[in-house]
């Protein structure tokens, strides 16, 4: 059985940073995601878990609308953000996703120094007007990344030269750089060992109070450990939505409640 | 079946016999494979073995042109020679009469070589080009007129050949016993040793004279092949005119026949001819004796006598001299472009130290000419270059865009199918027909110089732009798609992720596609021929609308001249052309490493 820490945490703010309403998305016949409303709020961590194939990825990439780059995907519904809607036609996307941070499951560095990873987003973004203010940036993300003190002293080495946990959390650096409001993260810490996982998980933690943070997770332990909310999806559906604690000590549905104690899934 | 059902042991009972025991399946398959790895070997031997083959002919091959030849002679400017003085200027002394100079001083060398026929193989010794450069020598330094200068004339391509043993080198025969050479009334010269020197020359003449035979029986068995199909044909006719045309034509075979038969038999019974003297005319081998300062050859020949007549001066009489050397050689002076005298004259100025042979280098700084020893492959260098020029910077850049728009931007539709669906079919398209459309549109519509590297950039880039786009697009779809939508997830646009990040890391993918294809246009002929590039240059091209040829073209070109020395040439050329295949291919992986390293 799954010990759920219980431990109540209090939801700094309740603004509600992206609105999600009727969401449906389709992948050319394939509905991949049925009638979703979610609200995420600012200041929060909220764990989007559930079975593979759920479309808690798909619904996250909604969210910076990378699924624009996928040809037969088609996204219905609203999906606000700060009230506006992102699937606006005015919205340029590359606008958005500045704004919308993203962390992937695998960690995916440019194959360029530590520092030109960093410095990428800000630079065409331009944040900064000359190179003390860039390496001030970088500097500022690098230490939100938790991951300074190791690289400080070679920030001209390739970042793929890092070990997979770094790596991941010089991704993280890369996205928090562009100064986004939320981020997301799908799946970042599959590909990490159990260490390299905590150090992340603490780093979503700390990031939790600056920012919006959306995680998708298959592991249920980590939803619990590091996010204040969390949405069940099961086939496309979201099931259940609510706070951690609530979800996993008392999940109102049943499909929840096979999840959580391993009978689904 | 039905007994063997009976047999076969429950499911989960197989028996896999003992570890120790190779079983026969296995042992089917290790011999199996075993076999595979053979038929690999072999394959592999067998390409190695081509490949081998192929270059050794063509490095042999091109090594004789590695070398030219000098004759080396003092010659004096005689203003009367040449019809100018030494103030007239310089354009009009390089346009003097130097063919006469070089012509007179070779022919003083050899005073007895008279007459119109002697004096020009002689001259022949000496290539054409040799008075034009004694010309520049003398138009730069005015002051030489009327002087006496020793300079370096180059030598034919015939004396070049024949001193690098292209015509079959002079084979010593020995001379054992003592010459005797006395002139005659009439001016024959008659020779004999004291020992039967010249038994093993008489013997090839006569083996040559059965050869000659044997050839003339072939030609007499098919004339009476001849006779016995016209005689068919006779019977066969239903008209008297035609059965008596027929007939006729048989009765004019069957006299040829006996002809040739009696001709062969005439040749037979001379070579059986126990100890009869030996006439040797020019259709048979060359018998040539070195001897009291000059050459000889034989006219007649016998066991230990013969006839001769003189090719360069020798010192008459010549009695019991031990000082002689006896030489053969086995092709037939009619078979071959350089004649017995010539081979005397060579031999002389061999001999006295007159020839010298150096690092051929007009092969790279002298465009192309008519005559081999004067021929080089600069001006095809220089074009290849030029056309590789236009032909890179057309094809690299719209191959390049248009594999990442095609790749990055273009929407999947049945419109950037059909362009896809035509590349890859552009690919496959003859290169000759490339030719045809440069000739077409390039040159007849819009005006293109004919011949000019700008024509044949324009067609060798349309060839390879199909390869450059395949190549780069397969390196685009080869970038793991992580890179971009981290690009994207920062918050770049299309456009930026493909050029910061996309473009960088299909680079070394796009850089061995585009240089594939820079190598077959590099290698490419017949379109080149088809828009004129095909013509005869003598000065390297200046520019991408000069007049131009291509190295694989010069290759083409000189390997359908007739003269042997063109042989060597086209050997180098290919040479040449090879070299800089393996160089693009280096700079090719220099490249790639670069770009692999740059983090």
């Amino acid at each position: 059985m799954y010990d759920a820490p219980t431990l109540e945490r209090t939801v700094a703010k309740d603004d509600i940073k992206f609105a999600a309403r009727k969401v449906q998305v389709y992948y050319g016949d394939t509905h991949a995601i049925k009638d979703v409303d979610v609200d995420i709020e600012d200041k929060t961590v909220t764990a989007f878990i559930g079975p593979s194939g759920c479309g808690k990825s798909t619904f996250l990439r909604c969210l910076n609308r990378m699924n624009d780059t996928i040809d037969v995907c088609r996204v219905e519904g609203d999906i606000y953000l700060d009230g506006e809607d992102i699937y606006d036609k005015r919205v340029d996307p590359v606008q958005l996703r500045a704004k919308v941070g993203m962390v992937f499951q695998k960690p995916n560095p440019f194959p360029k120094s530590i520092y030109d990873n960093v410095a990428y987003g800000p630079k065409i973004h331009g944040m900064a007007k000359n190179k003390a203010e860039l390496d001030e940036i970088v500097e500022k993300a690098l230490r939100r990344g938790a991951i300074w003190d190791e690289v400080k002293d070679r920030l001209d080495a390739p970042g793929t030269g890092l070990s997979g946990g770094q790596q991941q959390r010089l991704c993280i650096a890369r996205a928090v750089a562009t100064e986004p409001e939320v981020l997301l993260m799908d799946e970042p810490c599959s590909a990490l060992d159990p260490i390299a996982t905590a150090q992340v998980e603490e780093l979503i933690d700390e990031l939790r109070q600056n920012y919006s943070v959306v995680i998708v997770t298959h592991s249920m332990q980590q939803a619990a450990r590091v996010s204040q909310k969390t949405a069940f999806f099961h086939l496309g559906d979201l099931v259940e939505f609510g706070e951690t604690g609530h979800i996993f000590t008392n999940p109102e549905d049943e499909r929840t409640e096979s999840y959580i104690t391993g009978r689904i899934g | 079946m039905v007994d063997s059902t009976a047999q076969t042991p429950a499911v989960g009972q197989f028996d896999h016999g003992s570890l120790k025991v190779t079983s026969p399946r296995l042992k089917k398959r290790w011999a199996a494979e075993f076999r595979l790895k053979l038929y690999g070997i072999l394959a592999l031997s067998a390409a190695a073995f081509a490949l081998v083959a192929l270059l050794g002919s063509v490095v042999i091959n091109a090594s004789k042109a590695l070398t030219e030849t000098y004759v080396t002679s003092e010659v004096t400017i005689d203003p009367e020679v040449i019809g100018v003085t030494a103030d007239a200027p310089p354009e009009e002394i390089g346009r003097a009469e130097f063919g006469n100079l070089v012509d007179e001083m070779i022919e003083a060398k050899f005073p007895m070589a008279s007459g119109r026929s002697a004096k020009r193989e002689l001259d022949e010794l000496i290539s054409g080009g040799a008075s034009f450069e004694l010309a520049d020598k003398v138009a730069a330094n005015p002051s030489l007129i009327g002087e006496t200068v020793t300079f370096d004339f180059l030598a034919s391509d015939t004396t070049d050949l024949y001193l690098k043993g292209e015509f079959g080198a002079l084979s010593d025969e020995g001379a054992e016993g003592l010459l005797s050479v006395s002139e005659g009334e009439d001016g024959t010269l008659t020779l004999s040793t004291s020992s039967n020197d010249f038994t093993e020359a008489l013997k090839q003449v006569k083996t040559h004279l059965y050869e000659v035979a044997e050839s003339l029986r072939t030609k007499a068995d098919r004339q009476q092949n001849a006779v016995e199909v016209y005689t068919q044909r006779a019977e066969a006719a239903e008209t008297e005119d035609d059965r008596q045309r027929q007939l006729d034509s048989a009765e004019r075979a069957r006299d040829n026949r006996d002809e040739l038969l009696a001709e062969a038999d005439m040749l037979e019974e001379r070579a059986a001819g126990a100890s009869g003297a030996e006439q040797v005319d020019d259709d048979n081998i060359s018998i040539l004796i070195n001897a009291g300062g000059g050459w000889l050859r034989l006219t007649e020949v016998n066991r230990a006598s013969g006839k001769a007549e003189m090719l360069t001066r020798v010192d008459l009489p010549i009695e019991n001299s031990s000082d002689w050397t006896l030489y053969t050689s086995a092709l037939p002076e009619s078979e071959r472009a350089i004649s017995d005298r010539q081979i005397a004259w060579i031999e002389t100025l061999k001999a006295d130290g007159k020839t010298e042979s150096v690092f051929n280098t007009r092969l790279f700084t002298a465009a192309d000419s008519r005559a081999p020893e004067l021929a080089g492959i600069k001006g095809a260098l220089i074009g290849s270059l030029w056309t590789m020029l236009v032909t890179f910077s057309l094809a690299f850049p719209i191959g390049v865009l248009g594999a990442i728009y095609l790749e990055e931007f273009a929407p999947k539709n049945r419109f950037t199918n059909f362009i896809e669906v035509n590349i890859n079919n552009l690919a496959a398209v003859p290169s000759i027909v490339f030719g045809l459309l440069g000739l077409a549109v390039f040159i007849n519509v819009v005006g293109v110089p004919r011949s000019a590297p700008l024509a044949g950039g324009i067609v060798l880039a349309l060839m390879t732009l199909p390869t450059i786009i395949i190549a780069s697009r397969a390196a685009i779809r080869a970038v793991p798609p992580s890179i971009r939508d981290a690009a994207l997830g920062v918050g770049a646009s299309n456009t930026q992720a493909s050029f910061h990040h996309v473009l960088p890391l299909a680079m070394p993918g796009i850089l061995t596609g585009t240089i594939i294809g820079m190598a077959q246009a590099l290698g490419e002929t017949a379109p080149l021929i088809m828009i004129g590039m095909v013509a005869f240059i003598v000065d390297a091209p200046t520019g991408i609308t000069d007049s131009a040829t291509v190295l694989p073209v010069q290759v083409f070109r000189w390997s359908d001249f007739p003269e042997r020395a063109f042989e060597a040439k086209t050997a180098a050329a290919i040479c040449v052309l090879l070299i800089f295949l393996v160089l693009m291919n280096l700079i090719a992986i220099i490249l790639r490493r670069r770009f692999e390293r740059r983090w």
